[in-house]
């Protein structure tokens, strides 16, 4: 599987696309330096940027290179090699090589800054470390979504659904929700609803971290009041977790049946 | 060697392979013949375990295939279509498919073979369709394995990659391996298959040497033998698994398929 990392890496950072994608967070990240001097207003604003933009270019990342290597995944699979070394192998290389691209992107600018002689560090590291497990979940989502659909049209429209979703109309549809039932005690069914989206648990992970109260949002004082900050972070990074792990057994699963 | 019995496989409603039983046990040619979607590609890619059939079993060397695919390697497969990783340089993708198996490869003498020197740096995304189709050839036959598959080989390539193809096949024959081939190109079949197998909506409907064929429908060429086939129905399916539950009847003292009436 080692072998099949290395090469799916290879070819990825390579690509036109992921030199785009890194130039475009130093691009963003140095602007925002530009703009305030202030590292923990910095570390905000890349943060809503982070949340937008890595669960976009992972699905789609993810999508397109499970479509365009599909007749290479053939000859593999033709190769003596367990099914689950390539796909897993396969997605680990595209995982590995959008979350370097991220780290490159959003780190160097904070190095330049002397992030390392402040008392930002551990903040910042948890603000990368968000970003890092969004690229595994999210380019796991759009691996699997398209490994599920063959019509290319289909797992690129799911995929821009499932972002719109999660990163758009949920936070919508949530307040929706508080507000109609505000009569009721929703603090418990708060929790449990932002476990079922990484992105907000990325968000509250970060602000946790950051102990920015003015922009927890309901979620986030809900998190920080009833499970305090480290019970909060420690729940939202197993569920995280939890959020990579399941579309990576599923495409598991899946490769194992799938007829090519 | 290989023996597929009762080989099944639907994709959705469409049958594609119903009820095949084949044996590939002698050293030579076999060519896999049919109209497209005749389930040609599916068959080798069962064989390859690429494609998980519903129903039957596939034997390699007595042994049912192992999902974990060990025995793949004493198989060489050229896919259909051939499509690389579009960033990774030509020498490395031949690396990268030499580390994957334990046996001796021979690339040099292939890359030299087939003209490959100059692009061995290239990204494989800046190459032709024939240049790649090349890169293709090497990677399969760059192995000493006992059974060959090439699914269309001949696809896009100049006359002399052509004779060199046809060279490394006869080799492969004479050294006693066992060579299954998809063409369209009847020319190839004729100068090179000991034994034709024509699938016609999953099922076989010929197996034997292609000159009996040839005879059996009384044409000159294995092209206009494929030909009459197809628009006239001389044969009916070799097995016709009661299952499928179709309509036979007899014509001319012929089981005709119902859908090839003359």
């Amino acid at each position: 599987m080692l072998r099949i990392i290395r090469y799916s890496f290879a070819d990825l950072i390579r690509s036109r696309w992921l030199y785009f994608y890194t130039g475009f967070y130093l691009v963003l990240t140095g602007a925002l330096f530009l703009i305030s001097a202030d590292l923990s207003k910095v570390m905000v604003s890349l943060m809503n940027a982070i949340l937008f933009i890595v669960p976009l270019v992972a699905l789609l990342f993810g999508v397109m290179v499970q479509y365009y290597t599909r007749e290479f995944t053939e000859l593999l699979l033709a190769q003596p090699l367990p099914r689950r070394s390539i796909f897993l192998g396969q997605y680990l290389g595209i995982a590995t090589a959008l979350a370097m691209s991220f780290l490159l992107g959003a780190g160097i600018p904070f190095i330049l800054s002397g992030i390392f002689l402040s008392g930002e560090i551990w903040n910042f590291s948890i603000l990368l470390l968000s970003g890092v497990l969004l690229s595994y979940i999210f380019s796991a989502l759009g691996y699997l979504l398209a490994l599920m659909h063959d019509n290319r049209i289909r797992g690129f429209g799911l995929a821009i659904v499932i972002w719109l979703i999660l990163a758009v109309i949920y936070d919508g549809l949530f307040l929706l929700g508080l507000a109609w039932f505000s009569d009721y005690p929703l603090e418990r069914v708060a929790i449990g609803v932002t476990l079922f989206n990484p992105i907000d648990l990325a968000r509250i992970l970060i602000l946790l971290k950051l102990d920015i109260s003015a922009l927890m949002g309901y979620t986030g004082a809900v998190f920080n009041r009833f499970l305090g900050t480290s019970t909060g972070m420690g729940l939202a990074l197993v569920v995280l977790a939890t959020w990579a792990i399941v579309p990576v057994t599923l495409i598991r699963t899946i490769s194992l049946k799938k007829d090519f | 060697m290989i023996q597929l019995h009762q080989l099944s496989k639907s994709f959705g409603r469409l049958e594609v392979l119903r009820g095949i039983d084949l044996a590939f046990d002698q050293p030579g040619i076999t060519a896999v013949l049919g109209p497209n979607g005749s389930g040609k590609s599916t068959l080798l890619k069962s064989i390859l375990g690429m494609v998980i059939p519903d129903a039957g079993q596939i034997l390699f060397h007595g042994k049912p295939i192992d999902p974990l695919g060990s025995y793949r390697k004493d198989i060489s497969y050229l896919p259909q279509i051939a499509r690389f990783p579009e960033n990774l340089r030509v020498a490395e993708l031949i690396r990268m498919i030499e580390s994957f198996r334990p046996q001796e490869s021979s690339s040099a003498a292939l890359i030299r073979d087939f003209g490959l020197g100059p692009v061995l740096q290239s990204q494989l995304g800046h190459l032709s369709g024939g240049t790649r189709q090349k890169v293709n050839l090497v990677l399969t036959l760059m192995y000493d394995t006992p059974v060959i598959i090439l699914d269309e080989p001949t696809a896009g390539l100049d006359p002399v990659a052509l004779v060199r193809l046809k060279d490394r096949i006869i080799q492969a024959r004479e050294a006693g391996k066992i060579l299954l081939v998809t063409t369209h190109i009847m020319s190839l079949v004729e100068e090179l298959a000991d034994r034709v197998v024509f699938l016609l909506e999953g099922r076989i409907y010929f197996d034997g040497k292609p000159g009996e064929l040839k005879q059996r429908v009384a044409e000159p060429t294995l092209e206009k033998a494929i030909a009459n086939l197809l628009s006239g129905g001389h044969l009916s399916p070799i097995q016709l698994p009661e299952s499928a539950g179709r309509v036979t009847r007899k014509m001319n003292g012929h089981v005709v398929h119902p859908q090839y009436n003359p």
